[in-house]
Parts: C-alpha cells; sequence; structure tokens
C-alpha cells in the first residue's frame, strides 16, 4: 500500500466508496483551501475491499454536512497532536445546495442557469429531498 | 416585508383576518377608494393570463393606485434573456409591490428571494396558485358561511392543475375536510401532495375516476380545465380533454346545497346550460377574486384603512 504520513492536525475521511474521493473532494470544496491534501484511490480496506481515503492537514473547521447525504458511511476522524479526537457522525444534512440538479423540466432552474440548485430534506425515514423551487422529489437511491 | 409565495404563508388567523378584510370591502367600497393612492403595482405576467391580470389590475385601480407591467414574456426583457432575479431587483425601483406569473415552477420564489418589495405569486407553472386559492376559500366562506367540516370534490387536470394544489394545501388545515380526487389516472395529484399534504396531515380522501359516483358526497364540486399549455405531447392533450364534462344531468346528482367553482377560464367542462343553476359559483367567485386581491395588497402594503 502506498504510504503517506500521518496527520498531525487535520481530518481523515476514511471509508470513501472506492472511485468516489474525486466527486467528495469537488463537493467539499477542498479545491479552494490553502491545505496540504491526500488523496488516496483504491487503498486495500479488510471491510470493504477497496477503498478511498482523503486526508486533510490543518484544517479542522470544515462543513461536512453534504457527506451524510453522499454516504452516511464514510468515518470522519478529527485528528489532534497524532491522535484521533472525535469521530464523527454523519447525518443528513437538512440542505444540501448544488449538489444534485432538479430534473424537472418545469422547474425555473431548467432556464436560470445561474440559480444554486438547493435541496430539502423533506423526509428523514425515506431520505427524500425536495427542489426548493419546484418541490420535485429526489430519492437518495436516484444519487 | 413579506411575500405570499404559498398559500401556507399565512397562518390559519391571518387567513381568517384577510378574509374579514376581504369582506368588509365587499361591502363598503367607497371607504377603501383612496387606500392606494401614490401606489404602484407591478404586474410581471411571463405567461398569457386575462382574469388574474386583470383582477390584479382592477384591485389596484380601485384603491387609487397605479399599475404598469408586462403581460407576455415576449414583451418584457426576459426576450433578452434577462433572469428572473434580475428583473425583480429593477422593477422594485418602479414600484411599491407586484404580482407575478411565470410558466415555471419556483419562479415566483426565485423573485422573491431577489426583491425588496412585497411580491405575489400569480401562478408558477403547475406549482402554486395562491391568490386563486384566497378567491376560492372567500368565494366557500362567503357563499358557505363556513371553510370546515366539508367534502371537496376536485375534478379534471389534478397532476398540473396549480390552484387545486393551492387549495388542498390551504384547506387542510380546517377541521374536518375530507377530499374526493376525480381524474383520469394520468392526471392525478402530485406525490407531494399526497404525501406531503394530505397523508402528513391523516386527511380522509379517495381518488376516484368517475364524477358521476362523487357527485352525491360532494359539498364543493371544483371543476378544472384540463390545460394545453401543461402538456409537452398534444396527442395526450387531446385524448384527456373532455375526460370530465359537468352538465344539467350530473347537477342533478348532486346536493341542493353544492356549489360548483371553477377558477375560468373554463372550455368544455361546464355546459353553459349549468351557469343558470343556483349552484354555479364561479362567476361570482370572479367578483371575490378582486376583494380578495385589494385585501392581500392592503395587508402586505400595511396600509390600514379606519
Amino acid at each position: 500500500m502506498l504510504t503517506i504520513s500521518g496527520l498531525k492536525e487535520g481530518i481523515v475521511l476514511d471509508h470513501i466508496q472506492a472511485g468516489k474521493a474525486m466527486k467528495i473532494y469537488k463537493y467539499l470544496g477542498l479545491d479552494e483551501l490553502d491545505h496540504q491534501i491526500a488523496i488516496i484511490k483504491n487503498a486495500p480496506s479488510k471491510k470493504m475491499g477497496r477503498k478511498d481515503i482523503i486526508k486533510i492537514d490543518g484544517a479542522l473547521d470544515l462543513d461536512l454536512d453534504v457527506l451524510g447525504y453522499i454516504d452516511h458511511n464514510i468515518t470522519v476522524n478529527i485528528i489532534r497532536d497524532d491522535v484521533i479526537v472525535e469521530k464523527k457522525t454523519l447525518k443528513l444534512p437538512k440542505k444540501i445546495t448544488n449538489v444534485i440538479r432538479c430534473k424537472n423540466p418545469r422547474c425555473i432552474t431548467s432556464i436560470e442557469q445561474e440559480l444554486p440548485n438547493i435541496f430539502v430534506l423533506a423526509d428523514e425515514k425515506d431520505k427524500t429531498y425536495r427542489c426548493l423551487y419546484c418541490e420535485e422529489k429526489y430519492g437518495q437511491t436516484g444519487h | 416585508m413579506r411575500h405570499v409565495i404559498s398559500p401556507l404563508d399565512f397562518t390559519v388567523e391571518e387567513l381568517d383576518q384577510l378574509l374579514d378584510l376581504a369582506n368588509d370591502i365587499e361591502h363598503h367600497r367607497e371607504k377603501y377608494a383612496h387606500a392606494c393612492d401614490g401606489k404602484i403595482l407591478a404586474t410581471l405576467f411571463y405567461e398569457p393570463s386575462t382574469r388574474t391580470r386583470l383582477s390584479f389590475e382592477s384591485a389596484m385601480l380601485r384603491m387609487g393606485g397605479k399599475v404598469l407591467g408586462f403581460s407576455s414574456a415576449s414583451s418584457s426583457s426576459a426576450a433578452k434573456g434577462e433572469s428572473v432575479s434580475d428583473t425583480l431587483r429593477m422593477i422594485s425601483c418602479y414600484a411599491d409591490i407586484c404580482a407575478m406569473r411565470h410558466p415555471k415552477e419556483g419562479a415566483a420564489l426565485v423573485g422573491s428571494m431577489a426583491a425588496s418589495i412585497p411580491v405575489i405569486n400569480a401562478g408558477d407553472g403547475g406549482h402554486q396558485h395562491p391568490t386563486q386559492t384566497l378567491t376560492d376559500m372567500l368565494t366557500i366562506r362567503s357563499l358557505k358561511g363556513r371553510l370546515d367540516n366539508m367534502t371537496i370534490g376536485l375534478c379534471g387536470d389534478l397532476k398540473f392543475g396549480r390552484t387545486v394544489h393551492s387549495l388542498i394545501n390551504a384547506m387542510v388545515r380546517y377541521p374536518g375536510i375530507r377530499f374526493v380526487l376525480i381524474s383520469p389516472k394520468e392526471l392525478r395529484i402530485p406525490d407531494y401532495t399526497r404525501e406531503n399534504v394530505l397523508e402528513a396531515n391523516g386527511i380522509p380522501y379517495e381518488e376516484v375516476t368517475s364524477l358521476d359516483e362523487a357527485m352525491p358526497k360532494l359539498d364543493i364540486l371544483y371543476m378544472t380545465r384540463v390545460q394545453r399549455e401543461r402538456f409537452f405531447n398534444e396527442e395526450e392533450y387531446i385524448r384527456m380533454k373532455d375526460c370530465y364534462i359537468l352538465d344539467k344531468a350530473k347537477m342533478a346528482l348532486g346536493k341542493e346545497d353544492m356549489l360548483v367553482l371553477h377558477p375560468l377560464p373554463r372550455v368544455n367542462e361546464i355546459s353553459v346550460e349549468v351557469d343558470s343553476d343556483p349552484r354555479a359559483a364561479y362567476f361570482r367567485q370572479v367578483q371575490f377574486g378582486v376583494y380578495v386581491r385589494m385585501a392581500l395588497i392592503l395587508t402586505l402594503l400595511g396600509i390600514q384603512v379606519q
């Protein structure tokens, strides 16, 4: 396995479904950070066979809510002084912006390209979201 | 500052106050003749409309205010590609309040996010049409004397009929309301109305295809037109357009004190012979539409008339 040194302080996103790391990199806006970031693709995993890992050095105050929507099985480890001080449990975010697009051809987002695609959690149990503008349903399975 | 995007933007108490004000306007029109002197209403209609636009304009003119606006997207900057947000930012400099109709769902919400004046949703695609709902509620309350404990039949295009969605949203907040949803299978209410509104509030409802069988149960029959402009496929429209026609024979199956409402325009779905039936309330509904819009404009502008 490829070796990347541990973090002194930062966040490790572990157990990312293999191949999804770049998507998460984009959704979390990591491309806009100046911090050192390591993306490990297809790392061997006992639990998953293969997995992706993202290590973010030095950043502790990231908004990770969107991960709850993308994949709640991702493990979020907060590292301080070389040790894991917190394992975050991911919840479904109340609102997600520009992660999914509204597919309703009658929605205002279909003609106003600059509008952010905002979906609001409608049913936590069924993991369904609805478009803020037209209320079109978007189920988790569609992702 | 507040906007009216959905009928749920008002609480039941606020709705009662608004309808009380509309009734006061109905009986004391002279008192309100100059209530909006110096105020301007913008009517932004990206989609053709006769009744709603003229009703808004009549409401403002009857209170001494002035109106400006456009009545189709082709005569506005939308034809040049201007966004709804930009248009609303601009119109906020020209008017004190705005009524907006747009063929796309959610357009009024987008407009309200950009505007610095109150925005009234005058219809956003097949989604919501709250001022028609206020009109319907004023009609029902004025002619029936109540908004609770009744069976409401909604007939026709329940899928794209925004007036239907808005009316259901508003009426589920009153006790003892039951719905009979009469439509072809293809034009049933959208799942967000069924799941988030009817089922979430435990409202009794049935979905049927026969108008004849439903008639004897109804206190209100709300007819709707199958709207050509909502179909992407002309053949499908032609197949559906005459699925329900209310005529004298069907009216004979209804209760004596049932009311027939229709947001208008009607095409074939209500036979002209029904117009003379005392239970036909759709033209009185049009008059109530002006009173309720007058009340709404006053409320959103914060104008109180003593």
